[in-house]
């Protein structure tokens, strides 16, 4: 057993192989114009050289950052705010409907907003980004608190459970699966917006680096970005993974 | 006091706050405008016609760019659901393309496509794609079984099997795929204006704050939302109608 999915994944890495050799040869044999696609050998060459001369090194760092410092303060925020919403009748049925009106609004149409206010700037980043990813783990966590069974509320009643110990006993963790939901959303969110962000403010990060690259026709190390960024969006979906399976063990084994 | 007024107390309040705060204080500001003069902003560019050009523009590009990734997902979900082999072949290169942010790809396009539709079309079709091949295969492989069964006994044909059990019995939720993609599609067409092509709504709203008109600037956000909330509810409405309870398997929002 253990064996056939190894097997498959080997097969599976062996076609993605194959499809990166049609690349090369469409590449070298200029089936398309070698402006717009570099082979992989450019593309990884230019990798190589982006990280041992050191500049792309700073460009990934500085979107992690960006992502990071937005995301963190988003979280906070997010559930902070939620906590409180979700776990009184009164503010629901008050504040969360203006909440869900804004849901399907694209985000990125406060970035316009954000620089009227705050320049192109770090703190424009920041903004946008936090604000960005705040809506899915704000909802997610109202839903969470507003789905906890009834009977645990009833259990804390019982025990003269103060609304802290109740919000931090109770609610939750039983809401932890609707959070954590969220929290996967606003990482991609924030990897969007952060690449949008450093485009339009010419930021240090690999948005700006994929931008620069296109505008001076340098086709391989704009591949070079994009492969990253698709790393970036692999990894954190990745340790998303594995928090969400530790944070809710206790709940697949209930299951 | 009723149940539906209690939604509308706290944005009216704020709206009225606000209002009077900048009145009152007579805020001078390059960012802030008070809704009086963002409702008169939007009322003029309704009337000249600017916004509905820019809206009809944004439109266009991410309903063609969610035909195009929609039809591609659709395809490539219903073939990955109904082959296992497939499946798992295809895994890691499919594992590897979908992290891509679609924005990465904004300056491949650019240089390839130049400004334009084609651009954003092209984009937004890469956005499209992930979620109805995701779900569209997920639905396809968990259609029962026995539905299966009774089209080997009827010995249909594979394209018919497709055409007569698979499609109908998945529809619901490649509904739900197509309604999740239409929302991705209007946040990236809008974006991808944002930071670069000069079109539509997200060209609109940098060019008002460019010129240094909050209230149009505003104004042109107000009416994003709006557009965002229309389409999500005619959506919604659409999916309830056409599918009734079945709509609401899988839906976890």
């Amino acid at each position: 057993m253990k064996w056939s999915v190894l097997g498959w994944r080997l097969a599976s890495f062996a076609v993605a192989a194959g499809l990166i050799t049609l690349w090369q040869f469409a590449a070298d044999q200029r089936l398309i114009s070698p402006v717009f696609l570099p082979g992989p050998d450019r593309a990884w060459a230019s990798l190589m050289r982006g990280f041992t001369s050191g500049d792309l090194l700073t460009k990934l760092a500085g979107t992690l950052t960006h992502m990071a410092y937005g995301w963190l303060l988003a979280s906070i925020v997010g559930v902070a705010l939620g906590a409180m919403i979700g776990s009184s009748k009164t503010m629901r049925a008050y504040v969360a409907p203006t909440l869900e009106l804004l849901r399907p609004l694209p985000v990125s149409a406060i970035i316009p907003v954000a620089i009227a206010a705050l320049g192109l700037s770090q703190g424009m980043a920041l903004a946008v980004i936090a604000f960005g990813s705040l809506w899915p783990m704000l909802l997610g966590t109202i839903h969470g608190f507003a789905a906890v069974e009834p009977r645990l509320y009833e259990v804390a009643r019982v025990l003269h459970m103060s609304r802290l110990a109740v919000i931090f006993k109770i609610a939750l963790p039983s809401a932890a699966p609707d959070i954590l939901a969220g929290m996967r959303l606003s990482l991609t969110v924030a990897l969007i917006l952060a690449v949008v962000c450093e485009m339009l403010a010419g930021l240090d990060g690999l948005g700006q680096w994929v931008l620069l690259s296109a505008r001076s026709f340098r086709s391989a190390d704009l591949f070079a970005g994009v492969m990253l960024l698709g790393v970036i969006g692999y990894v954190t979906a990745l340790a998303m993974d594995a928090a969400e399976s530790r944070l809710l063990r206790w709940q697949a084994a209930r299951r | 006091m009723p149940e539906r007024v209690k939604p509308l107390l706290l944005p009216l309040a704020a709206l009225l706050a606000f209002e009077a705060w900048m009145r009152l204080a007579a805020v001078q500001s390059d960012s802030l405008a008070p809704p009086s003069a963002v409702a008169l902003a939007l009322a003029g560019a309704l009337t000249d016609g600017s916004l509905l050009t820019a809206t009809r523009d944004t439109l266009a590009s991410a309903f063609a760019g969610l035909a195009l990734g929609g039809a591609i997902g659709l395809m490539l979900g219903l073939a990955l659901g109904l082959s296992h082999i497939l499946d798992r072949l295809m895994e890691v290169t499919i594992e590897a393309v979908r992290p891509i942010p679609s924005v990465a790809l904004l300056p491949i396009a650019l240089i390839a496509l130049g400004f334009g539709y084609r651009m954003e079309i092209t984009i937004v079709s890469f956005a499209c794609v992930w979620p109805v091949l995701i779900m569209t295969r997920s639905a396809v492989g968990g259609i029962e079984p026995r539905l299966i069964e009774v089209a080997r006994v009827l010995r249909l044909t594979q394209l018919d099997r497709i055409r007569k059990i698979v499609i109908p019995a998945a529809l619901p939720r490649i509904f739900l795929a197509f309604r999740l993609a239409a929302g991705i599609a209007l946040i990236v067409a809008v974006t991808v204006e944002i930071a670069i092509n000069p079109l539509g709504l997200g060209a609109g709203i940098m060019t008002a704050q460019q010129a240094l008109r909050p209230d149009l600037m505003l104004a042109y956000l107000v009416w994003i939302g709006v557009t965002g909330f229309v389409l999500n509810t005619a959506l919604m409405a659409a999916q309830t109608t056409l599918f009734g309870r079945a709509a609401l398997i899988g839906d976890g929002a």
